[in-house]
């Protein structure tokens, strides 16, 4: 039988080992792995390091790590704990892993770059422990979640689901506009008000409901319409995504106007009876780089509103859910579609709904998906915008067919 | 034969048909057939011959102000006709 030290020795002759100034120069194209435990790695770490346990490491590996041909430095403190986390990841078929000898120890005292991660507090960890399990959420996508804005638009049909779910997530600061109060005929489907908030303002009834779910969560009333003479001011507060569940058409426009020459993504939903649809509009984006020219002029990136309708139906085609109703539960998948899409665009991960159109029929259960481009000619997004500034929106959705 | 979907905002129109069938070769030929069958959605549809400008008209999931317009040929492809809908509520 072998003592721990002839084992250890054993080992580290099985493996690769690195020194702190071999691995200093590997940064950039390596992926430094921190094997200690939680307390060790909060006091500080290799800059961009991932953290997983010595414990945790076989099982969670494969998913924050997928190729197995991706070169690894693991390190520990003094260099005993990464040597056998080496030869596990060799055993688990990881072909280009090594360990850092001397460990994250001889990397501060060669006076290295170390960073101090930010963390979660033990209630947030058990809060939101189902997503730190997540690889592409964990703990760095949820500290950048409580670190996020987003703007609702409307606490109805869309924005009731909606901001319950950005809420839950530990989305940290939710901005909500409405103007209205509760009344009896929305609670078939507006679940974040309830009949004890009856002829309350519903941006008010919100809070109270999202604060009650989750404390982490800093909510920002608007008790009013949005309007040309608000927006900016409402905008100027700053948001990283902006959730649309307006309920009229001046409004849709306004909104996709600000955004645009904001440079704020726009999660736009909307239905009737049993139909929804939903997108991501976002031209102020190329995938992930902004897409702005030198001067400001939007260059590339996803279409936005008006490049999809660039009229507004006549009010006779547009009839809102209180002329001609909606089944209570279509708000509630649709707006969870757009905590969807919001969600992926805070974290960074995912296809989100840029450029399709994603239709919604609940009655067949069925969806469809069409494609929608960047409009060269839109007057707002376009190569050569003729609307630079605010118009009157009620004006223009009613002077379609004059 | 094409199917052409109608939007709820277009169903009175049609008898509150979910989907229709048109015959053509290309998506003007199509439309026309079935808002020949229905003067109330010939005449939501249509202004002067053209298209009314709040309605798009995707012909297999691409929207044929992409494509050739109306004037693109259908090939079996399926045609969905949609409005803006406002609602949030």
């Amino acid at each position: 039988m072998a003592t721990y030290r002839e084992l250890l020795a054993q080992v580290r002759d099985e493996i690769d080992e690195v020194g702190a100034a071999d691995a200093r120069e590997r940064e950039g194209s390596a992926v430094f792995v921190d094997v200690r435990e939680r307390e060790e790695w909060e006091e500080g770490a290799v800059p961009g390091a991932i953290h997983v346990p010595r414990g945790q490491l076989e099982s969670r590996i494969e998913g924050l790590v997928p190729d197995r041909s991706t070169e690894l430095v693991l390190y520990c403190a003094g260099g005993s704990r990464s040597a056998f986390a080496a030869k596990a990841l060799g055993e688990l078929g990881y072909e280009n892993v090594s360990s850092l000898t001397g460990g994250f120890t001889d990397w501060k005292r060669n006076g290295y770059p170390v960073e101090t991660p930010r963390s979660l507090t033990p209630d947030q960890r058990r809060r939101y422990s189902r997503h730190l399990l997540i690889p592409e959420v964990g703990e760095a996508g949820q500290e950048r979640l409580l670190a996020s804005r987003v703007l609702l638009i409307g606490a109805g049909g869309l924005g009731s689901p909606a901001s319950l779910y950005l809420a839950a997530a530990g989305v940290g600061t939710l901005g909500i506009v409405d103007a209205d109060v509760v009344d009896d005929s929305n609670l078939q489907r507006q679940i974040v008000h309830s009949t004890d908030s009856l002829g309350e303002p519903k941006v008010l009834s919100a809070k109270r409901t999202i604060e009650a779910l989750n404390p982490d969560v800093e909510v920002k009333t608007f008790e009013e319409r949005l309007t040309s003479e608000n927006v900016e001011r409402i905008l100027g507060e700053g948001w990283d995504v902006i959730v649309d569940g307006a309920d009229n058409f001046p409004t849709r426009y306004l909104v996709n106007d600000a955004s645009v020459w904001h440079g704020i993504p726009v999660v736009h939903g909307s239905i009737y009876r049993f139909e929804g649809q939903v997108t991501v509009f976002n031209p102020g984006s190329a995938g992930s780089v902004a897409g702005r020219a030198g001067d400001g002029r939007l260059t590339a990136g996803g279409p936005c509103y008006r490049c999809l309708f660039p009229t507004p139906p006549p009010p006779e085609l547009a009839p809102s859910c209180a002329e001609g109703g909606v089944l209570g539960v279509l708000p509630g998948i649709v707006g969870s579609l757009q905590a969807n899409e919001a969600l992926k665009l805070l974290l960074g991960i995912g296809e989100s709904l840029q450029g399709r159109l994603l239709l919604l029929d609940a009655l067949g259960t069925t969806i469809d998906e069409v494609a929608v481009k960047r409009d060269p000619s839109c007057p707002v997004c376009g190569e050569n915008p003729t609307i630079t500034e605010y118009v009157d929106y009620v004006e223009f959705c009613q002077g379609v067919r004059a | 034969m094409t199917k052409v979907r109608i939007p709820p905002t277009l169903r009175n129109e049609v008898g509150g048909e979910r989907e229709l069938i048109g015959e053509g070769e290309t998506v003007r030929e199509v439309l026309e057939d079935v808002a020949g069958r229905y003067p109330a959605l010939q005449a939501q549809l249509f202004e002067e011959g053209t298209l009314a400008p709040f309605v798009n008209v995707y012909l297999g999931g691409e929207d044929v102000r992409t494509l050739d317009g109306l004037e693109t040929r259908v090939n079996g492809a399926s045609v969905i006709l949609l409005p803006a809908m406002a609602g949030g509520c």
